[in-house]
């Protein structure tokens, strides 16, 4: 794309190596590794998400541009830190592909017959496209828009560009042609918290590890023995999710 | 090809809440019924079990128990010189599908109107005056007192195991329920939930203030409970997975653990479910509905199901749908008035809530149940005086988490940035360190706020959808803005670390972020067949054989939630039929 010759699906392995070592790999076969971020740094240290030798993720949805921006977008909007893995390490790209291939991503539950108008913002989405057809234009639109503005596509800035794309699509003021910025950013941001807050039954928040950053003991066998007994106190069960009760 | 089918005593048309105590009642008479549902047969103790229904992303977030707006939709207009669009994802209120209804997963705060909101017209121009009525403000009273309706809220409440604390116990004020009650025959079936560190720092809060908490009415059973049915319910685990999700320990009353079981098992009753009504056929010169057409979801097929007796008993919109397809009664014009189909349609107006962070104080949300929490009363319907205030109406107010399941509930001080390293910060800080304060306001009848057929848009059935013309007017914007101050007051009052100051609600109504799925209105009740749908007994003026069960005979919507309301009217109105009706079967009130 755009004269890139890298193959993103070697990028991608690299990404799913947790640690300063992936991250040195891909600067090393990269002709911008100096601008190539290593969003994955501090996880090295924490560890939590990722294990080593993951092999890389089948694709249902997404080609591997469009995953290489949704991995890119998520780690932007969920940093790693010490409080939980990057977004990919937590499986949001993941999540976020399979949405995309699941009847919800085709359009169900979703009232589709036209005439399609141009409504005021209260009367909702009034778009002809599918969840799964509408981040595909934007993904394309915001690459454009980042190529036209930085000279690369999206994922290939650095962390503090990235930060400066989604700033501008958050507020409207990047031009995505056909495409609504804000509503864009506004459907990325919901299903990228969708991805990192739901059971991990849907390939997001790996290892629970949203829920053990925020206390949110999951799937309670129940709390009527304990709700008395922990008023004003805190509670800190290890989390449970809908795997450890299969 | 329409099949025609041989006739029964009685088709229900929806399986919900009122579908089910009609059918019940009916059946205990010794009719035979048959119940049409559009959605799919679900059975609590099969479908919603541990781990599969704590799923929040399958039930919350992507709406797995509510109407399929790919089969139907409602289109929105905020004003009559506007194009309506359709509402093409459910969003500010979620009506069900499925056996049970709306009734599998709701909340189960469990009120009863006030006596004054029953006799709202009366009671504001005795008050204040008739002319401090504005006149576009349609309000009317309920032609059913609250003394009459009493016997049938209590026994709506036995039939939930409703948990909770009376105020007014025949006439006797009680300190710690809600003293602005009317009175109640019998205590509540069993005592309240227990208590969140929120609901108790409200409690201190609002006590120190003057105000008057009490526990929410809850059908989220405190204990184990055996109802007049012979159903019991289990005690509710405080699981935090309540609206939205079934209950998988059957501690939220629903007709699938309070009434379907004994329903299901007399053979004078008939299930059958993926039948989509499409309209009823209506005899104007006998003033008679003959019989009900639906098609059979699951082979395509047609069929017409005669009956003796009707009863609408699906959502607000579907029974306005049916009578509009169906061409019974006049359908509402807001420009001369005339007409009563589609009128007075309501919902309610939601306060800025406002969120209260303690870094002192360990919350955990997700100890809760869908109705939990205390709650005042004090700035509700006309239980304050509005001389002067320049608006009529008011709200409930309450304090305690329904849940903390974090997809949906992740409270951050206001100016926290909504994603990135300081956003992930103040989530992590703040999760288990904030509640909202919340309350959910009236909205009264407005002229301009109706409902009819959409001229453009059509269901998966070829129909005209049902178009809501619907906005906030300015009693509304008042009752909010007042609201919200006193949310504010009641949240100053906690000494929080930190609040976020309520927003002063204006703007238009909007289809996007959840508010309540209490809709009401359009084939009201009244006195009068030119200005209403139904009569007292909730049997349609213009068919004797047609009852409409349901929130859609709500004149007005108070801040209440409105499920109470609607069961102790559908046992109202099963009484009606059983001991007044089948005796001699006609209208039941000679206007």
């Amino acid at each position: 794309m755009a004269g890139d010759t890298i193959p993103r699906r070697g990028f991608l392995v690299g990404v799913g190596l947790a640690g300063t070592a992936a991250a040195a790999g891909v600067a090393a076969s990269s002709p911008a590794s100096a601008e190539v971020p290593a969003p994955n740094q501090s996880s090295a240290t924490e560890g939590a998400a990722a294990p080593g030798n993951r092999e890389p993720e089948p694709l249902l949805a997404l080609n591997e541009a469009e995953h290489a921006f949704i991995v890119a977008a998520v780690d932007t909007i969920i940093p790693a830190d010490d409080l939980s893995p990057s977004g990919s390490e937590c499986g949001v790209a993941t999540f976020i592909d399979r949405q995309l291939a699941s009847a919800w991503g085709g359009g169900a539950k979703m009232y589709r017959s036209g005439p399609f108008l141009r409504g005021k913002p209260e009367q909702g989405y009034q778009l002809a496209l599918t969840p799964r057809e509408f981040f595909l234009a934007g993904i394309a639109a915001t690459n454009d828009w980042t190529r036209k503005t930085y000279g690369k596509d999206f994922d290939r800035l650095p962390a503090s560009e990235r930060i400066a794309a989604l700033t501008a699509l958050e507020e409207g003021k990047a031009d995505l042609g056909h495409v609504s910025a804000r509503q864009f950013f506004n459907a990325l941001l919901t299903i990228t918290m969708e991805g990192f807050f739901a059971d991990p039954i849907y390939g997001g928040n790996r290892n629970m590890a949203s829920w053990k950053m925020l206390g949110f003991p999951g799937l309670p066998a129940t709390y009527a023995n304990v709700i008395d007994q922990y008023r004003d106190k805190p509670y800190t069960a290890a989390p449970q999710s809908i795997a450890d009760f299969s | 090809m329409t099949t025609k089918l041989p006739e029964v005593d009685v088709v229900v048309v929806g399986v919900g809440w009122t579908g089910s105590i009609l059918a019940r009642e009916l059946t205990k008479a010794g009719l035979r019924v048959v119940g049409l549902e559009r959605g799919p047969r679900r059975t609590p103790g099969e479908d919603f079990t541990v781990p599969s229904i704590r799923d929040d992303l399958k039930y919350a977030v992507r709406q797995e128990l509510f109407q399929d707006t790919q089969m139907e939709t409602m289109s929105l207009r905020h004003a009559r010189s506007e194009t309506a669009l359709p509402v093409r994802r459910l969003g500010a209120f979620l009506p069900g599908t499925g056996l049970g209804g709306a009734g599998a997963h709701w909340n189960g705060v469990t009120w009863r109107l006030l006596p004054t909101d029953h006799k709202l017209r009366t009671h504001l121009s005795e008050r204040y005056g008739a002319q401090a009525i504005p006149d576009d403000m349609t309000i009317t009273d309920y032609p059913v007192s609250y003394d009459e309706l009493e016997p049938y809220y209590d026994r709506f409440e036995k039939l939930c195991g409703v948990s909770g604390k009376a105020g007014n116990l025949r006439g006797k004020i009680i300190d710690g329920g809600n003293v602005f009650e009317g009175p109640r025959q019998a205590e509540y079936p069993n005592p309240p939930l227990e208590q969140s560190v929120a609901g108790a720092t409200f409690e201190t809060a609002v006590k120190s203030l003057g105000y008057h908490p009490f526990p929410a009415p809850s059908s989220n059973a405190s204990r184990v409970y055996t109802n007049p049915e012979g159903l019991t319910m289990g005690a509710c685990i405080y699981c935090g997975h309540c609206e939205r999700f079934g209950c998988e320990s059957n501690a939220k009353a629903s007709p699938g653990v309070s009434i379907l079981p004994a329903l299901l098992s007399d053979d004078k009753f008939e299930l059958r479910c993926n039948a989509y009504v499409k309209d009823l056929v209506h005899d104007k010169t006998a003033r008679k509905v003959k019989s009900v057409r639906y098609v059979d979801t699951r082979s395509g097929e047609d069929y017409e199901q005669p009956a003796s007796l009707v009863i609408l008993g699906a959502y607000v919109f579907t029974n306005n749908l049916l009578l509009l397809y169906s061409g019974i009664g006049e359908p509402y014009d807001p420009v001369t008035g005339k007409g009563s189909v589609g009128k007075n349609y309501c919902y309610q107006v939601g306060a800025a809530g406002v969120t209260v962070f303690f870094e002192d104080k360990e919350v955990n949300p997700f100890m809760a149940s869908g109705a939990h929490g205390i709650m005042i009363d004090d700035f509700n319907g006309d239980n304050f005086d509005h001389g002067g205030l320049g608006f009529f109406g008011g709200a409930w107010i309450q304090a305690g988490p329904t849940n903390g399941r974090p997809i949906l509930s992740r409270p951050v001080p206001a100016g926290t940035p909504r994603w990135g390293r300081d956003w992930k910060r103040a989530t992590a800080k703040w999760y288990n360190h904030a509640f909202n304060i919340g309350g959910s306001c009236c909205n009264y009848a407005h002229r301009e706020n109706y409902l009819d057929l959409d001229p453009t848009y059509r269901d998966a059935l070829g129909r005209p959808l049902i178009r809501m013309t619907y906005n906030f007017k300015e009693n509304d914007y008042r009752v909010a803005e007042y609201v919200t101050a006193v949310l504010g007051r009641i949240g100053r009052a906690m000494n929080p670390t930190l609040i976020n100051t309520p927003a002063y609600r204006r703007g238009n109504f909007s289809a996007i972020p959840y508010q309540s799925t209490h809709n009401t209105g359009g084939t009201i009740l009244g006195t009068d067949p030119k200005e209403s749908v139904v009569n007292r007994y909730l049997q349609a003026w213009d068919a004797d054989n047609l009852f409409i069960v349901g929130a859609s005979v709500f004149p007005q919507n108070q801040s209440y939630n409105p499920t109470g309301t609607v069961g102790a009217l559908a046992y109202w109105a099963a009484d009606a039929i059983t001991k007044q009706y089948m005796k001699s079967p006609g209208p039941l009130v000679h206007a």
